[in-house]
């Protein structure tokens, strides 16, 4: 892994090209994420969206992924959340990594009561050794818990909220445009 | 290029700057008046709870910006962090033209009597530099009627047998009570309490021009659509303007007094749009940037003569940083109760502002600004789920069965709070940044005990079937409401300025807004804060026109 991260990422797509059996598992962290610039690599995507069903489970209304929390906190962490953007690769690489060695699995394949019982050990700050400790299980968690409701429950202009799903679930008809029975687009 | 030399500068184009800009520019003065922000416009935010200046998640939709300001906050252990405009720890006060008056909840609350008059009406508090007011209310009630008529607030004065005396009552007819304020109306007459509607500084008719506020529910924290609200952005600093007396320069930042060989302050320097360093010269500065910026400017302009910073001999500038405590109740209840009629606040008491058993002051009680669905995300009962399944029913099933009953204590001025300027820090332009340390007074805790209860105590009785109490901790105290960092006195020994808000040791600068208070009041402080603008500009006005000059 060393090795790899010190290559330009010319030398390890060429290298990767080269060696690709040899590397596939190494790949698999490294290349989703499209650029440097992005804030969320593919896996990772496929974590958050676990992560925000739970904040939001869906019941008879959308849940957080359907809702489009994910896509809100991506478009935050590229803007006014890019200060955030450490705490979240280095908290969710710890979740995959603690999941596998707790579990077996990574996070999103666990079964519904194990990712919250997860969850509520982040939340709690039990988990608290390696990766998680001086309280960061509990640092993230709370930016994980107060990202989503922010996708969740903001106005959809920021990505999340999607179709107005939250206004329309505590029945609030704004905000319409004034005269039109509609929503804004 | 340089510029012109002027009569007056004014520093902060909020609640005191933009009053005391329309003062001086009527009374014939030349006057530049320096905005660090733009002008505010609702269009850029629109309806954005998470950009609004109540929820500032996302960035303050009316400033400062996350990029270019900082702050050092002094926590508990000693330890400091480095913190950007929206965290709630910077203690932000809105950077544009009008300041907080365009984004407010719009309360137009008058002290009372007692609260000029602390230390005689309760005595001393150990550990508090609790203090009386070197001005009555009855000096300052022609000023707080001045920014009744000039900027405009509907209410019904007499409904309130706690309110001081007054000359005139309000020129708008009073707000209609949303559905909250009819359920708490009756509750608060069936417990003996004396409920009245909150005077606000929104238009309830067409008023100076602007039309009839039309009770938004994304109204605190927001600018007005309408422009029914009113603030010091859309009356008196359009007034000064228009005399041809005022120039307006937005997007300038005052870093420092200009302090000559002999000691007099003969201007400022300020860097302009596109943060180029520039001089502007006067004969009297007025430094109404808030209680926060205002003792940075003069803590950050030092010479031989002020080594310690301008007024700051005695070291009082920045300290006794005061704010309000916000103490209160939630109630659930089996019906509906929400009906959207923004801003949601519109019935209060103020039967506990005073003389309260065991309490110094007290503070106002009033149903609180709409709870958006964000804000109420984070608004549970103690011990229920803050997410998963059950945190989301609780948002469905009570968002609108929710009452809440709040209000501002009356907080007891700490000497340890404070603002510095940091050793280190800077921001966007080079200029020391603003260091906050301190605590509250452990007495605050009280009155929000009390208060609190009080509350509660109005929910139940409105049938709530289940009610909880809100009461802050004893941290660092300051936000919106910031006040007390150059209070006024006349022991030069025991405060920054002379009653008249003129800085000791020079005779020409001048503080205009919250840094003045000696105490915050029970009250949100914005029609104070206006009414003092009136009390020192027209005092400055008025020497002007006998002659006097400052020097």
């Amino acid at each position: 892994m060393n090795t790899i991260s010190k290559l330009t990422r010319r030398e390890f797509i060429k290298l990767a090209g080269l060696v690709a059996a040899g590397l596939t598992f190494v790949s698999g962290c490294l290349t989703s994420r499209r650029s440097d610039t992005e804030a969320l690599s593919d896996d990772e995507t496929s974590l958050l969206e676990a992560i925000v069903e739970q904040i939001v489970p869906t019941d008879e209304w959308p849940g957080g992924r359907d809702a489009g929390v994910v896509n809100f906190i991506r478009t935050q962490l590229e803007g006014p959340y890019r200060r955030f953007q450490g705490d979240y690769r280095k908290g969710l690489a710890a979740m995959t990594s603690t999941s596998l060695e707790k579990y077996q699995k990574r996070f999103e394949a666990l079964t519904w009561d194990q990712q919250t019982s997860f969850l509520q050990e982040m939340e709690s700050g039990r988990l608290n050794d390696g990766p998680w400790k001086d309280g960061f299980s509990r640092r993230f968690f709370e930016l994980l818990r107060s990202h989503s409701l922010q996708g969740y429950y903001g106005s959809p202009r920021h990505g999340g909220n999607k179709n107005y799903v939250s206004y329309k679930m505590i029945g609030l008809d704004e905000f319409q445009v004034i005269g039109q029975n509609r929503y804004r687009s | 290029m340089s510029n012109n030399h002027v009569n007056a500068i004014v520093v902060g184009a909020g609640a005191g700057g933009g009053v005391v800009a329309k003062e001086l520019s009527v009374a014939g003065l030349s006057v530049v008046l320096f905005e660090r922000g733009d002008w505010g416009s609702f269009d850029a935010h629109d309806h954005d709870e998470l950009l609004s200046q109540r929820t500032t998640v996302l960035g303050n939709a009316f400033g400062p910006d996350d990029e270019r300001y900082r702050r050092v906050v002094v926590n508990d252990d000693g330890s400091t962090d480095v913190v950007v405009a929206s965290d709630g720890a910077y203690n932000n006060v809105a950077a544009c033209v009008g300041s907080g008056t365009v984004s407010y909840g719009a309360m137009a609350w008058r002290f009372m009597n007692e609260d000029f008059r602390m230390k005689t009406t309760y005595g001393h508090v150990e550990g508090s530099t609790l203090e009386d007011w070197p001005i009555t209310y009855d000096d300052l009630e022609p000023c707080y009627q001045k920014a009744e008529w000039e900027i405009g607030v509907a209410g019904d004065a007499s409904l309130n047998p706690f309110a001081a005396r007054r000359e005139k009552p309000y020129p708008m007819e009073p707000f209609a009570y949303n559905k909250e304020a009819k359920m708490l109306e009756s509750a608060m007459h069936r417990a003996g309490l004396h409920p009245f509607p909150i005077p606000m500084l929104r238009n309830s008719v067409e008023y100076n021009g602007r039309p009839a506020c039309v009770r938004r529910r994304s109204c605190c924290g927001f600018g007005c659509p309408l422009n029914a609200k009113s603030g010091t952005h859309n009356t008196v600093i359009p007034t000064a303007m228009s005399t041809g007396n005022c120039e307006l320069r937005t997007n300038c930042i005052v870093s420092e007094l200009m302090i000559d060989e002999q000691g007099k302050i003969s201007g400022v320097v300020y860097f302009d749009r596109d943060k180029t360093k520039q001089v502007q010269t006067a004969d009297i500065i007025v430094i109404a940037a808030s209680a926060t910026e205002t003792p940075r400017l003069l803590l950050n302009s030092k010479s031989r003569q002020f080594p310690a910073g301008v007024g700051n001999r005695y070291d009082w500038v920045g300290r006794n940083l005061q704010g309000h405590a916000y103490t209160g109740a939630f109630g659930l209840f089996e019906e509906d109760i929400f009906d959207d009629v923004g801003p949601g606040a519109s019935i209060a008491i103020s039967d506990f502002s005073h003389h309260n058993p065991g309490i110094v002051g007290g503070g106002i009680l009033a149903n609180e600004f709409v709870r958006l669905p964000y804000l109420f995300a984070g608004i549970r009962l103690p011990g229920s789920p803050t997410w998963g399944k059950g945190h989301k029913e609780f948002q469905r099933k009570y968002f609108r069965k929710n009452a809440q009953v709040v209000g501002p204590i009356q907080e007891m001025p700490f000497f340890d709070s404070r603002v510095q300027i940091d050793p280190a820090v800077k921001d966007s332009w080079g200029i020391p940044v603003v260091r906050l340390s301190g605590h509250r007074h452990p007495k605050d805790a009280e009155g929000c005990d009390f208060l609190s209860r009080k509350a509660e105590m109005i929910l139940k009785t409105a049938g709530a079937f289940q009610t909880w109490r809100s009461v802050p901790g004893l941290g660092l105290s300051g936000g919106q409401h910031q006040a007390g960092t150059c209070r006024m006195g006349n022991d030069p020994q025991l405060s920054v300025t002379d009653k008249f808000g003129r800085v000791h040791d020079t005779p020409n600068v001048f503080v205009a807004d919250a840094s003045l208070h000696v105490n915050n009041g029970g009250f949100n402080p914005a029609l104070t804060i206006m009414a003092l603008g009136y009390w020192v500009g027209g005092h400055i006005a008025g020497e002007w026109q006998k002659g006097n000059r400052f020097t």
